[in-house]
């Protein structure tokens, strides 16, 4: 493409298909304890 | 669903239920102001007429024919089809806890959401048989979950850090049996940090967060000590420097701070720390009533929006120069970041998150202790309210109508609930500011992401 640039692999939906393993950490217990931001989370499942 | 933004002179569009994100040129950005919900096979006359005389027929017949394209490759206006997922956590195990280890503190910061310390209910420090009893129930609760975490949390945790020892060793010691794995953390306010309990953290914890609200004016102006008047940045800072020092880089922390209307130029405070050697930094804008002082109100927004692009540009800027800090609130993963599953769900808390208090009193998280209406159970009798539970496992972005139809669901996963009870009186109700804030940071993270992509 010439005028659109994708900076990502877009995977959020094959995300599903392995997801919701639930070992990544609570996203308040990192450094807020005041909000909510789930996007800078770290990813444990190491099968997805 | 998409969202289109300009700034930082790049034009960015996001691809809401792909996670798709792209860098568009001119021509196919304005085509997007003729598009509702998909792209039709034939560009719609009124785009035609219109832009033709800007772009010429040749680059905007290409612009909307690589649109199709991005459509047909399910990265633009991809279609919702999360919903099916969204109650797939009930029944969660429990693998977080906050655990307030003590109601009391040694500071009186002016806009502690926690009453000073002992949130209304009386200075209290948690005995060893409580801990114990918390630590049991986790196990008991976390079904096959493997990593569980627990943040020693207050009040102040290190006043009192016997416990916080021993709670660490009995975890330790019965957590291979179990087939667990116990990642500790610690946010203190440095006062009684010494020797012994730098390296006992280090050791220990996976986190510690650190409270220091960045220049010595700033934080000594609301973190001051138990007499009201004594700031606390000369006692802690160096503290701080050599703890940091002495942990192993495998290892997290952050310098957390809080910024409040007094110092709306909260970048000062950012650089303030990276020069002070901390390189892993949070600061966020205070939560409280917007009738105090300090409050950030709706009137603040522009101010702090124009700073978190400030900040935005400086690390553009020293990454590019290859000396750059981490700012907790613009770290993304655009490739390799939760799952759908997690984001549609966000803390969890009073589901698979928990915190409990020097009394064994088990609530959603750290933000309700003190209200007894959302009391769950004690760990000492083995009570737990489980239909509250099951409320906290359906508060989805799917339950909040606001989330719904908002092109940042999937980053912040509906907000704090606690925040959405305290200050919108339902815990499906998203907080404005809150929201406000974190989609001008998301915007800012996402840009950064595309300077450092050039």
């Amino acid at each position: 493409m010439k005028q659109i640039k994708t900076l990502n692999h877009a995977n959020l939906k094959e995300s599903c298909a392995k997801g919701g393993c639930g070992e990544c950490q609570a996203s308040c217990q990192s450094a807020c304890k005041v909000s909510c931001t789930v996007a800078n989370q770290k990813c444990e499942n190491r099968d997805r | 669903m998409i969202h289109k933004y300009t700034l930082n002179g790049f034009r960015i569009v996001l691809d809401t239920h792909s996670g798709a994100v792209h860098l568009f040129d001119e021509a196919p950005y304005d085509l997007l102001d003729y598009l509702t919900d998909c792209v039709p096979a034939q560009m719609p006359e009124a785009a035609r007429e219109a832009l033709t005389p800007k772009y010429g027929t040749q680059k905007l017949e290409e612009a909307y024919a690589e649109l199709l394209e991005l459509q047909e490759a399910g990265q633009l206006f991809s279609a919702d089809d999360y919903q099916q997922f969204a109650d797939m956590m009930q029944d969660a195990p429990i693998k977080s806890m906050c655990l307030n280890i003590a109601h009391d503190c040694n500071l009186r910061c002016a806009y502690c959401f926690a009453a000073q310390g002992d949130f209304g209910k009386g200075r209290m420090l948690m005995p060893f048989s409580v801990a114990k009893a918390a630590i049991d129930f986790l196990i008991r609760e976390s079904g096959t979950r493997h990593n569980l975490e627990v943040d020693f949390f207050g009040g102040e945790p290190l006043m009192n850090f016997d416990v916080v020892k021993q709670t660490v060793l009995y975890a330790r010691s019965i957590e291979k049996q179990h087939n667990k794995n116990f990642r500790f953390t610690i946010t203190t306010n440095g006062l009684l940090l010494d020797d012994d309990k730098i390296q006992f953290i280090n050791q220990e914890m996976s986190n510690c967060v650190l409270s220091l609200d960045g220049r010595k004016e700033v934080n000594d102006r609301l973190r001051v000590c138990a007499d009201g008047k004594t700031g606390s940045y000369d006692l802690i800072v160096p503290k701080y420097q050599k703890l940091v020092r002495e942990r192993s880089k495998d290892k997290d922390y952050y310098v957390r701070g809080t910024f409040t209307k007094y110092n709306l130029d909260f970048v000062k405070d950012v650089l303030h720390m990276d020069a002070l050697g901390f390189d892993q930094i949070s600061i966020e804008p205070v939560v409280s009533d917007p009738q105090l002082s300090y409050s950030i109100q709706e009137e603040d927004l522009p101010a702090v929006f124009a700073e978190y692009e400030h900040l935005a540009q400086e690390i553009i800027t020293r990454t590019k120069a290859g000396k750059c800090f981490n700012f907790f609130h613009f770290m993304i993963d655009l490739n390799q970041g939760p799952c759908a599953i997690k984001r549609l769900r966000g803390c969890s808390c009073g589901n698979e998150y928990v915190a409990v208090t020097p009394e064994g009193e088990i609530y959603p998280c750290h933000q309700f202790v003190g209200d007894d209406q959302w009391i769950m159970g004690n760990v000492l009798d083995g009570t737990y309210d489980r239909a509250m539970k099951n409320r906290f496992a359906h508060a989805n972005i799917y339950a909040k109508e606001t989330c719904q139809n908002c092109w940042a669901k999937f980053y912040c996963s509906g907000g704090c609930n606690a925040n959405n009870q305290h200050y919108e009186g339902d815990i499906l109700k998203p907080h404005k500011i809150a929201c406000d804030l974190e989609k001008k940071r998301l915007e800012c993270a996402i840009m950064i992401q595309a300077a450092l992509s050039e």
